[in-house]
């Protein structure tokens, strides 16, 4: 038995037999098929089961709009919960299984929620489970996410790669049906750059399922024409299986386009979907229509389906839901079904038209039978439909056996994309629907069924006059295009959202099983916002975001409170359009791609020294080099650190920031960004600055090394170099414009060594060509200059220290950097030089006191830092009045100390509290741990850390607090200098 | 957003770093009188309406042009975008 309700006709490659499986049973389709068509032409109707009450479900739609025939598409890593079967183009090997059911979809154990309906109502888990509160998240939260949901995740890494992409145009048309290829005709001609996106894969839109003819061809064969023309134009993008999911600021559009979602896998350098940034100047808006439901008794039984839908699948992909089938509609439109499936030879038992004006001279377009003024009332067959129930005009009821019934309420306008910047869509009484309001996106247009236009020769003149428009207002060309011939048709509405009679359950959002009787409960509870009816019923709340639902349960919502529906208003559509994976906003931003990674010229060496990298903001950084027979990085560390004070270390401190500062009034600028003087340095020299914030909290500190009059190189931290750039542009163009100096980041263009030690110098004379003295006397601390080493490479000097040893940085051109560090360690190694990484850095400017980031930390001044006599009050700089407040100058405030372990041993953990050791257990805590080491030095744990009246407690044992861990430790309060307070080393 | 720089032409809105009110600008004279109430004020009482707003934005990305935006900040209408430098000059000139 295979394709039983598979027609004729139809736009499918037949030649060619498609095999796939749902729930692990095998079926045939065709290329053309999604996989609700074939599954549909193979008899099965059975697609799914509800969110709450675990109802079977069949299809609903034929497009994106899908509220049931959600399943788990593809197997292993590519599993995806959640896809909807109408938009899942078929392919050889599909596989899927249905979801949210067990042990199987024809017999589900937890369809008996749905025998307790009465009591699972509206809010119902607000009132059920709101006591115990302990039991909500160990016990009822793990149960209710076990029984309701949807799809399952594979657990498994996605395997494919998304991609993220730009465009440019002068018109994006929305939309390939009717208007939007009439509009990209008209455009196209013109010789605009127009994008033309559509969500299927196949253009053409609601012309592909109808039968009617446009200028005597039929409709989707003048569709096949338009697109081919299409395609040959250079200036026309057309973009198939592309969903326009959102319109943004100033034109700007967000598309999802899934290349490789048709086929098993991704070829190899294919992404699985590309999310589009698309920036147009002009749009129009033809998404369409969505046709509605009316809810009636079990009008969610599999076969019940939207007639719209019923239509397409017979004409375009040549299925009928079933050998018998009825028509519910409440317009001229239902009854185009009627027609086309009964010429289509499937049996039309009858079409059910509400309107009592309905006859068989005005409505109907074919012979079938027809009752007019006439209800469904209630239809039959649990796993399917067997039949359904309808009241007559006079009053009698009458059973017809169906498998399928098409149902039309009317057509509701795509109006999404029009309100995502703020717009309301407005009632229009003549489609009993919403259309767009007059507040657009920024230059967007609205044509065709969009618009509430719902002919076809509606659509195609609004597409063109709405391409024209769009062209005028970019005073580009705009030749009118002669309007196709085409159908024109009445539509005629008679409002119908529901079915009073009845007591059984009508439904309204069928993905979060919300009926009528939810929305009146509400009603009746007291909500009366849409926003709050949907938040309480979840009303339009799930993955189709009520595409079906929403302006059914506005209509009983407005019935109930005595409004109009144009009252009642609805409720925000926001972005996106349709559900997007999160892999797709991501795009190849994941892993250790989330960011980029900043190499330093000297990474490829660390490597093959058996560096241990960390990461320092973007950049990778040596950590430590461990060496053979090292077991632990303290180990290393050890060796490291004591290896700089004994004889010679290299570390790489390229990351550091570095800004170029140059113009004759630079130093007058730095004077101004620094909070300590920079105005009298000597050119040769370096100085040491802090910077403040405008709020008198210290931001960052580095050096200032003056190499000409009027050209300064400043260092920032590795984490503050951009921040700090940007604050000295804000400086310089904001508050100082009329200062001749130019500033430029030099970060990348410089590769930065310190070598520290005492024998740093010996070293480096090795390197340093003559000519070129940097002794003790020529060269003394704190100086710096532009030098040549090895034999005409120019490099630059600064005779500073973080270690406190006698200590350079030495920078050459970022390119050389390499070289520079091998050359180091060739012509170091009569001294035994050590390359260290920033556990050994770390370690030896704690034992010396110097701050970083973890003292700089946006809580702290420069008094807090005890550097507070830095802060010049004889000139004006940033941050220096707010900076003498007295709450940051305060005695009894906080001050930079050093910290000894009582026992020399125990690790002081970085982060702890420090308590008086008399403080009582509701003592405040008076200071914090900011930095900790132990010191191979001086053979003793160590730490810096900020303390209240820190600078009176000199020799005081105070209580370390580390509540985290259960500790508490002892620690005396010493000077933050441990080794060579006088400086002598680093002079020497 | 696509904010329209004026030498630059409309960029994206991600190439740039916000700031803030553009009265930053105004940055208060270190020795007047009330200095610290000044600071005070120019640093903590800025204005966030819902409407016009001026605002610093920096072109990180670009050319590192401090911006002065006019912004509609309950639509993103953008009404003026100028050179922080030129209003800061004009500043200048006006005290």
């Amino acid at each position: 038995m295979s394709q039983i309700n598979r027609l004729s006709g139809g736009q499918l490659d037949r030649s060619r037999p498609l095999t796939f499986t749902f729930d692990g049973r095998s079926y045939t389709g065709h290329p053309g098929d999604t996989l609700a068509s074939a599954l549909l032409a193979n008899g099965v109707r059975l697609m799914g089961r509800s969110f709450k009450y675990h109802r079977p479900r069949g299809v609903v739609s034929a497009g994106s709009e899908e509220p049931n025939a959600l399943v788990e598409l593809r197997t292993g890593a590519r599993q995806e919960p959640n896809t909807r079967a109408t938009v899942a183009e078929l392919y050889d090997g599909l596989s899927a299984q249905s979801q949210n059911r067990w042990p199987s979809l024809a017999f589900d154990a937890l369809g008996v929620n749905d025998l307790f309906s009465n009591v699972l109502t509206a809010g119902f888990y607000y009132k059920t489970f709101m006591w115990p509160r302990a039991f909500w998240e160990k016990f009822y939260e793990p149960i209710i996410r076990r029984a309701a949901g949807l799809g399952s995740l594979s657990m498994e890494a996605d395997p494919d790669a998304y991609d993220k992409g730009f465009l440019h145009c002068d018109l994006l048309v929305i939309g390939a049906g009717p208007a939007g290829l009439a509009a990209a005709l008209t455009a196209g001609r013109n010789g605009a750059q127009v994008i033309l996106a559509d969500e299927d894969f196949t253009l053409g839109g609601r012309l592909n399922a109808e039968v009617e003819e446009i200028d005597g061809t039929p409709a989707h064969l003048w569709a096949a024409t338009a697109v081919a023309e299409l395609q040959t134009l250079p200036n026309v993008r057309l973009m198939h299986r592309t969903t326009v999911l959102g319109a943004f600021d100033h034109g700007t559009y967000a598309a999802l386009e899934r290349n490789a979602d048709h086929v098993a896998a991704p070829a190899p350098d294919m992404p699985r979907q590309t999310l589009w940034r698309i920036y147009a100047r002009q749009s129009l808006l033809c998404a369409g229509a969505t046709e509605r439901m009316i809810a009636f008794q079990n009008n969610d039984r599999p076969g019940v389906m939207m007639a719209g839908a019923m239509r397409a699948y017979a004409n375009r992909w040549a299925v009928t839901a079933g050998q018998q089938v009825a028509v519910f509609t409440n317009t001229d439109n239902g009854h185009r079904t009627a027609r086309d499936l009964a010429a289509l030879g499937v049996d039309v038992v009858g079409v059910i038209d509400s309107r009592p004006s309905a006859t068989a001279t005005s409505a109907a377009l074919g012979d079938y039978p027809l009752f007019a003024g006439a209800q469904v009332v209630d239809a039959k067959g649990k796993l399917g439909l067997t039949g359904v129930t309808i009241r007559r005009a006079d009053g009698s009821t009458r059973t017809l056996p169906c498998q399928a019934l098409g149902v039309s309420g009317g057509w509701n306008p795509n109006v999404s994309l029009t309100c995502h910047q703020r717009g309301r869509p407005v009632w229009n009484d003549q489609i009993a629907s919403f259309v767009p309001g007059a507040q657009l996106p920024q230059g967007m247009r609205v044509a065709g069924a969009a618009a509430g236009l719902f002919s076809t020769a509606e659509a195609l003149q609004s597409g063109i006059d709405a391409a024209r428009a769009a062209l005028e207002a970019l005073d580009l060309k705009t030749t009118a295009l002669p309007c196709p011939r085409a159908e024109d048709g009445a539509y005629d509405i008679a409002p119908l959202w529901y079915v009073a009679e009845g007591k059984g359950r009508k439904w309204l959002d069928f993905q979060n099983d919300v009926t009528v009787k939810d929305v009146k409960l509400a009603h009746q509870e007291g909500f009366r916002s849409v926003e709050h009816l949907k938040r309480y019923t979840t009303l339009g709340m799930a993955t189709d975001q009520g595409k079906t639902s929403n302006l059914g349960g506005l209509a009983v919502m407005a019935e109930a409170t005595g409004q109009s529906i144009a009252e009642t208003g609805t409720t925000m559509f926001r972005p996106p359009y349709t559900p997007v994976a999160m892999g797709a906003l991501a795009g190849r931003a994941a892993g250790k791609d989330f960011k980029p990674t900043r190499l330093t010229p000297s990474h490829h060496w660390a490597e093959e020294q058996g560096a241990v990298f960390v990461e320092a903001g973007l950049w990778l950084r040596a950590q430590y080099f461990p060496r053979q027979g090292e077991t632990h990085w303290r180990q290393t560390v050890d060796r490291e650190a004591l290896a700089v004070r004994r004889s010679v270390g290299v570390c790489d401190v390229t990351t550091l920031g570095k800004i170029d500062v140059q113009g004759k009034d630079a130093a007058a600028f730095l004077n101004l960004v620094y909070a300590n003087g920079f105005a009298k340095l000597p050119v040769g020299k370096c100085r040491y600055g802090v910077m403040l914030r405008e709020d008198g909290i210290a931001m960052d500190d580095g050096t200032a090394a003056r190499l000409a009059e009027d050209h300064f190189v400043v260092t920032t931290t590795t984490a503050n170099a951009g921040p700090v750039y940007r604050h000295m542009e804000f400086v310089r163009q904001c508050l100082v414009p009329e200062m001749d100096v130019q500033l430029i980041s030099t970060t990348d263009a410089w590769a930065q060594y310190a070598v520290a030690g005492p024998n740093a110098r010996k070293l480096l004379q090795k390197l340093v060509d003559p000519g070129h003295d940097i002794s003790n006397e020529a060269f003394p601390f704190m100086g710096c200059g532009e030098i040549t080493i090895c034999g005409g490479l120019r490099a630059r000097l600064f005779r500073i220290s973080f270690s406190g040893e006698l200590a350079y940085e030495i920078a050459v051109p970022t390119r050389y950097g390499d070289a520079l560090m091998r050359e180091l360690m060739t012509e170091g190694a009569e001294f035994d030089v050590t390359p260290y990484g920033t556990e050994a850095l770390g370690v030896l400017r704690i034992e010396k006191g110097h701050a970083t980031a973890n003292e700089l930390n946006g809580q702290t001044s420069a008094d807090h830092l005890g550097m507070g006599r830095m802060v010049s009050t004889k000139k004006d700089s940033i941050g220096a009045v707010l900076s003498r407040r007295d709450g940051l100058n305060a005695p009894e405030g906080v001050r930079l100390m050093g910290f000894e372990a009582l026992d020399g041993e125990t690790t002081l953990p970085a982060g702890s509290h420090l308590f008086a050791t008399t403080a009582t257990a509701q003592g405040a805590s008076e200071g914090w741990l900011s930095s900790a080491a132990y010191s191979p030095h001086l053979g003793k744990s160590i730490a810096l850390g900020f303390l209240e009246r820190g600078q009176d407690r000199l020799g005081e044992v105070v209580t370390v607090a580390n509540p985290l861990q259960g500790q508490s430790l002892k620690a005396r309060v010493v000077s933050p200098h441990f080794i060579d307070p006088e400086g002598e080393r680093l002079r020497a | 957003m696509i904010i329209p720089h004026p030498l630059l032409g409309p960029r994206d809105a991600q190439e740039f770093t916000y700031l803030g009110d553009a009265g930053l600008i105004n940055r208060p004279y270190w020795l007047s009188e009330d200095a610290a109430r000044a600071f005070h004020d120019y640093l903590y009482l800025r204005d966030n309406p819902a409407g016009q707003h001026r605002e610093l934005w920096f072109h990180e990305q670009g050319d590192r042009s401090w911006l002065v935006v006019t912004r509609d900040t309950t639509t993103h209408e953008i009404l003026k975008v100028e050179l922080a430098r030129d209003v800061a000059l004009a500043r200048r000139g006006a005290a």
